[in-house]
């Protein structure tokens, strides 16, 4: 449980955010040419990285818009937030 | 040679003040080679090292433990135990570990108080009502024991729950497992730890892995605190931390870690003599043989390995427990505790080779592993012994992933895990 700064309505509740899972993962540019190995890589491959993670969260009882999150997933400390279609911050 | 615990061996170490018992597992310094390392020192970890030291004749082994064995979720569960699980590959799974529970106290020599009280699981709505007489329907095909239950016959397993039509998630029936019930979680490391070395694996302790050691596509060893460790078969059975595991390798897993809380009472009467789950409204209850309610709660929704977490998942699972348990009402909460599972996109465990040989994965259990212990261990132990799955983990293998041949018990199981 953490405040979140909604680029949008500011510090809220983290209950009122819905976690989107790990951000950055390009929907493939040619679907009909990908192998089955890329599919799974595509769907279900996860970093899952215990340390700094970048993810993407959605404001869902609130202003209902997605935006980035850079955080700590070993604290749950918030690094960073930026919005949908910003380049992520360099660590 | 281990000495076996019996009530004569009780009576003769009450003679000295209980201070001269042997030493269930000794404490050594890690060889420099082995011919299979486990990482992990949990119950499917310690397991998979007694079945690989028992059946495969695999007697130089380590199982490696960052902190201490037992003491990740092994010794944070709710230890419930069934194998009411829908499809087919999940039912001979799960049903395999509940058959080895069945005579587990008696093959370690080490009383893991395995209760068969049984495990019901309610519905609460038309949908539930539907899932849970099909599942029922499921597991008889598949000779696992399940009866479906009226409202008046849930009332009369476990009288405690109010069953009244008029309360929010009013109880519209439920199934009964009666071979399910609860085992001591820390017994269960303990005795496998035990088990194993007596036949002469090494457990060694606060031995953190931090690196893969690769020669091309196969393994070659491990880097821990305590130095590298030669080896040609590393499985690895670390739960919630397996992505950091394979992430070393330069593997990736369809694995997500998130917080898993569960808490318990103040010690009172015995009040309940089963296991109540309830999916609908995400609650479970079972009282511990200390006297404890022992109630589990959900995850949260985000990936988070600090061991904790959220306040309102608690709140809401206790919500749901006292509109259900109103006689619970006035009971002080004593512990409250998270730990981290790794649940997969289809919540169904990978027992699996990998595309490193040698390599092996033994994860994804999310929240429901403990119930497995015994049967993941032999299977996963088949599996690095052989080199090939065994017919009833065959299913759990990673490339499902690939092949969209899931395993998917996410939207069907007993209980939202």
């Amino acid at each position: 449980m953490f405040l979140i700064n909604c680029p949008y309505c500011g510090e809220r509740d983290q209950q009122e955010f819905k976690a989107g899972g790990e951000a950055h993962i390009e929907r493939p540019k040619q679907p009909t040419e990908l192998s089955d190995d890329e599919w799974a890589e595509y769907l279900f491959m996860r970093k899952n990285i215990k340390g700094v993670q970048f993810e993407r969260w959605n404001h869902a009882h609130g202003c209902r818009k997605w935006f980035n999150m850079v955080r700590d997933t070993s604290n749950d400390e918030i690094k960073a937030i930026y919005k949908m279609g910003e380049k992520p911050p360099s660590q | 040679m281990k000495n076996r615990y019996s009530i004569f061996s009780l009576i003769k170490n009450a003679l000295s003040y209980h201070e001269n018992w042997q030493r269930a597992w000794k404490d050594p310094a890690p060889k420099k080679e082995y011919d299979a390392v486990i990482v992990g020192g949990g119950g499917h970890g310690l397991a998979t090292a007694y079945y690989l030291a028992k059946k495969h004749n695999m007697n130089n082994i380590a199982v490696v433990e960052k902190g201490w064995i037992g003491g990740g979720n092994t010794g944070r569960n709710t230890t419930i135990i069934r194998s009411n699980y829908l499809w087919d590959a999940s039912a001979g799974l799960y049903d395999h570990a509940l058959k080895i529970w069945e005579g587990l106290s008696q093959e370690l020599n080490y009383n893991v108080m395995f209760s068969q009280r049984g495990v019901m699981n309610l519905a609460h709505n038309l949908q539930d009502v539907r899932d849970l007489k099909r599942r029922t329907h499921a597991n008889r095909l598949n000779g696992i024991d399940a009866v479906y239950l009226s409202t008046e016959e849930v009332k009369k397993f476990c009288p405690i729950i109010n069953t009244s039509p008029d309360i929010r998630y009013p109880v519209l029936g439920g199934t009964l497992q009666r071979r399910a019930g609860t085992a001591r979680h820390d017994a269960v490391a303990w005795g496998y730890a035990r088990g194993a070395d007596a036949m002469g694996v090494d457990i060694i302790q606060n031995c953190e892995v931090k690196g893969i050691k690769r020669n091309g596509d196969s393994v070659e060893g491990i880097e821990t605190t305590k130095g590298f460790i030669r080896t040609k078969k590393v499985g690895v059975v670390a739960a919630g931390h397996s992505s950091v595991i394979a992430n070393m390798a330069g593997l990736r897993l369809p694995l997500e870690s998130k917080p898993l809380q569960a808490l318990v009472s103040e010690p009172v009467k015995p009040i309940i003599d089963t296991v109540v789950m309830s999916n609908a409204v995400h609650a479970y209850v079972s009282q511990s043989d200390k006297g404890e309610l022992v109630i589990g709660a959900g995850t949260d929704d985000y990936v988070s390995y600090t061991q904790k977490g959220s306040h309102q998942i608690v709140e809401g699972t206790l919500n749901a427990i006292l509109e259900l348990y109103p006689i619970f009402s006035r009971m002080r909460m004593l512990r409250q505790w998270g730990g981290i599972v790794d649940i997969c996109p289809d919540a169904s465990p990978i027992l699996s080779k990998t595309s490193i040989k040698g390599l092996y994965f033994n994860c994804g259990w999310g929240t429901g592993g403990f119930k497995a212990t015994p049967g993941s261990g032999d299977l996963f132990a088949h599996t690095i012994a052989n080199d090939e799955p065994h017919k009833l983990n065959a299913a759990f293998n990673l490339n499902r992933f690939v092949s969209g041949d899931l395993v998917d018990e996410h939207g069907a199981a007993a209980v939202a895990h």
